[in-house]
């Protein structure tokens, strides 16, 4: 680490094989995140998301008690919570936030376990560090090869997947009447949602994962109309502020505090909101703009009868749907 | 219209649906009790009950989403097949927000290849097809615009044309006209009576509200407390046969084309109630379920 500062100049940045490393690591993960996170938000399951995260702390954690490679660890607890989340919760859509909830809250007891066993026996006080909040900069790249493979299989389940899981997000029982397995497509999401978080946590750290699955890919969605373009949208948005934030930790070793680099989970995470920000100032000055005379109440004609005063609900059907 | 079914090659009297005996337990609840009835070709049946009746449950059985602890479906006159594209449903309401990018059309195309594997290419064909469809069904104003985004009525159309666009022979609509005001009520009911009568698809549609249907049902099927009746209005919307369903007297009022069920004289009817019935004339509760 230290060397890696010492020895490499601002020209050096695409020289560095750190750099090399952290850039192709981060873009391959941040793009698969993208692809997945657009799904997990048009699904409604960002908690669950959000959760695995958090969960793939415990395994990350256990992993530098045993010193074994850190991703193997996020992956296994990812996995597993994956598992227990769908066993608790399958029986209603409901019951699926309940679920998340207390599989979270075991694995985060256990996370807290593993991190002070790590802190005294291995006096490591970087394991909470890392961990929690990961580096681009110290992924090795020895791990490169098993990020890739898992990130190109989560990819292809999510594009064999692509339609029964947007069907779903409709709802369960629609896709159910079209003759799509939906508990079979939805226990395969959720374990896939898994592997990208566990990628996702080696890249920022479990804590920040959220940030690269649902940051991009909420900002999407407030921008085009269509499932693709968002898909789209969303990776070109993760793989920039990725590679952005890359280089913006590079450089702030020469911003204050001197010599000491910012975070590059920080730069990358700043980004992502910063630019989320941006759109959705854009999206309302535009709204505000165009909507001026849109009174939804005077769209419909209701014509009121005395037994129907108490229907239920009269509904504006505003014909101006288009854009 | 355009054509929205294959040639109705089969007899017409075979029932394309039929429900024989079913009965429905939950949590060691019966919910339904002996339910039977059937659906031909080309016909409007409305099933009709008040709120927790149980007619969302039918339609889960139907879908085979859950299975009956008796009875047994036809469809077509055989069993129901694992993977059935000839039932289209249109549920009660669907799970997306206002921002999520879906389009109206993409939803319908999703009725098409939802449940195939695989990423979809751009097709000529399939779009003229989503074209077709979402004019049959007056959807075309907001064909590009968000589901999530659209008004009840708005939804509910785009939502049949998702129905419809596998040319179902059977086509099921949970309270398809909960929540819309009554200028949509009647364009929905209007638009299902088109798609039974001119193209032969066997409609079964639930509501709370016998009133909206009225016009254009063939016969109903009036659901209370797991128990169904069915037949034609005026077999089964009479005093004798709704107080033996319900289980206590109710009243049936024929008022200017309009039919009001209330809670008749009856010893066990809770003073309060009585009361409220009598001061609205509209169906508020479970024992005034029309
Ligand atoms: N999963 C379930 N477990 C237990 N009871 C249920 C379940 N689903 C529905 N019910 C009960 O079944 C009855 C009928 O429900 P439903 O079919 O949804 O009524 P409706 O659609 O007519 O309003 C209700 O009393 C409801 O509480
Ligand atoms: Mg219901």
């Amino acid at each position: 680490m230290g060397g890696f500062w010492s020895h490499v100049v601002e020209p050096g940045f695409f020289q560095s094989q750190t750099v090399q490393v952290a850039l192709l690591v981060g873009g391959v993960v941040a793009a698969i995140s993208a692809v997945v996170g657009v799904l997990t938000v048009l699904r409604g399951q960002s908690f669950a998301g959000h959760a695995l995260g958090d969960i793939s702390a415990t395994g990350g954690s256990g992993a530098f008690l045993l010193s074994i490679n850190p991703l193997f660890g996020f992956l296994g607890m990812g996995l597993a919570a994956a598992g227990c989340m769908e066993a608790i919760g399958v029986r209603r859509v409901r019951g699926r936030d309940v679920a998340t909830g207390i599989v979270l809250g075991a694995a985060l007891g256990v996370a807290a376990l593993f991190l002070y066993f790590d802190t005294t026996f291995h006096s490591t006080s970087g394991a909470a560090i890392t961990v929690l909040f990961g580096s681009l900069f110290v992924v090795s790249s020895s791990t490169v090869p098993a990020i890739i493979a898992c990130a190109s299989g989560a990819l292809v389940v999510v594009l064999v997947l692509y339609r029964p899981l947007l069907l779903s997000s409709v709802g369960d029982d629609v896709a159910a009447a079209r003759g799509v397995p939906v508990r079979v497509i939805g226990g395969l999401f959720i374990l896939t949602m898994a592997v990208t978080v566990a990628l996702s946590a080696i890249t920022i750290g479990a804590i920040l994962s959220t940030a690269l699955l649902i940051g991009p890919a909420a900002t999407a969605l407030r921008m085009t109309r269509r499932p693709v373009t968002a898909t789209a949208t969303a990776v070109a948005i993760g793989v920039a502020a990725t590679w952005v934030g890359c280089l913006l930790a590079y450089d702030s070793f020469y911003w204050p505090p001197v010599n000491h680099g910012w975070p590059v989970s920080f730069c990358i995470v700043a980004l992502v909101f910063v630019f989320y920000l941006a759109v959705d100032l854009v999206r309302s000055f535009r709204l505000r703009r165009t909507n001026l005379p849109a009174d939804k109440s005077n769209g419909a004609v209701v014509r009121a009868h005395p037994l129907d005063t108490l229907s239920t609900g009269i509904e504006a059907a505003s014909a101006s749907g288009s854009e | 219209m355009a054509d929205l079914t294959e040639s109705t090659s089969a007899d017409s009297r075979t029932p394309i649906l039929e429900l024989d005996g079913i009965g429905v337990w939950l949590s060691g609840r019966e919910i339904l009790h002996d339910v039977k009835f059937e659906v031909r070709p080309g016909e409007l049946v409305g099933l009709i009950g008040s709120n927790g009746a149980g007619k969302t449950t039918i339609f889960r059985v139907i879908l085979g989403l859950l299975t009956p602890s008796s009875g047994r479906v036809l469809i077509v006159g055989g069993p129901r097949p694992r993977r059935n594209r000839s039932v289209g449903y249109v549920p009660q309401k669907i799970a997306l927000d206002p921002d999520m990018p879906l389009r109206s059309r993409d939803l319908v195309a999703l009725g098409l290849d939802g449940h195939k594997l695989g990423v979809s290419l751009p097709s000529r064909r399939r779009r003229e097809m989503v074209d077709e469809m979402l004019h049959a069904v007056d959807a075309m104003p907001f064909a590009n615009a968000r589901v999530g985004s659209l008004s009840g009525g708005e939804q509910q159309r785009v939502m049949i044309a998702h129905a419809l666009i596998s040319r179902p022979k059977l086509l099921l609509l949970d309270e398809p006209l909960a929540n819309l005001d009554l200028r949509s009520e009647q364009e929905v009911v209007e638009l299902l009576a088109e798609i039974a009568k001119e193209h032969g698809v066997a409609v079964l549609i639930s509501a709370h509200d016998l009133n909206p249907v009225l016009p254009v049902v063939d016969r109903v099927v009036y659901v209370a407390h797991g128990h169904v009746a069915s037949g034609t209005t005026d077999e089964v919307v009479t005093t004798d046969v709704l107080s033996q369903l319900y289980g206590h007297n109710v009243d049936v009022i024929r008022l200017h084309g309009r039919i009001l069920v209330v809670a008749g004289p009856s010893p066990r009817a809770d003073p309060a109630l009585m009361e409220q019935l009598g001061r609205l004339s509209n169906p508020v509760d479970d024992t005034v379920a029309v």
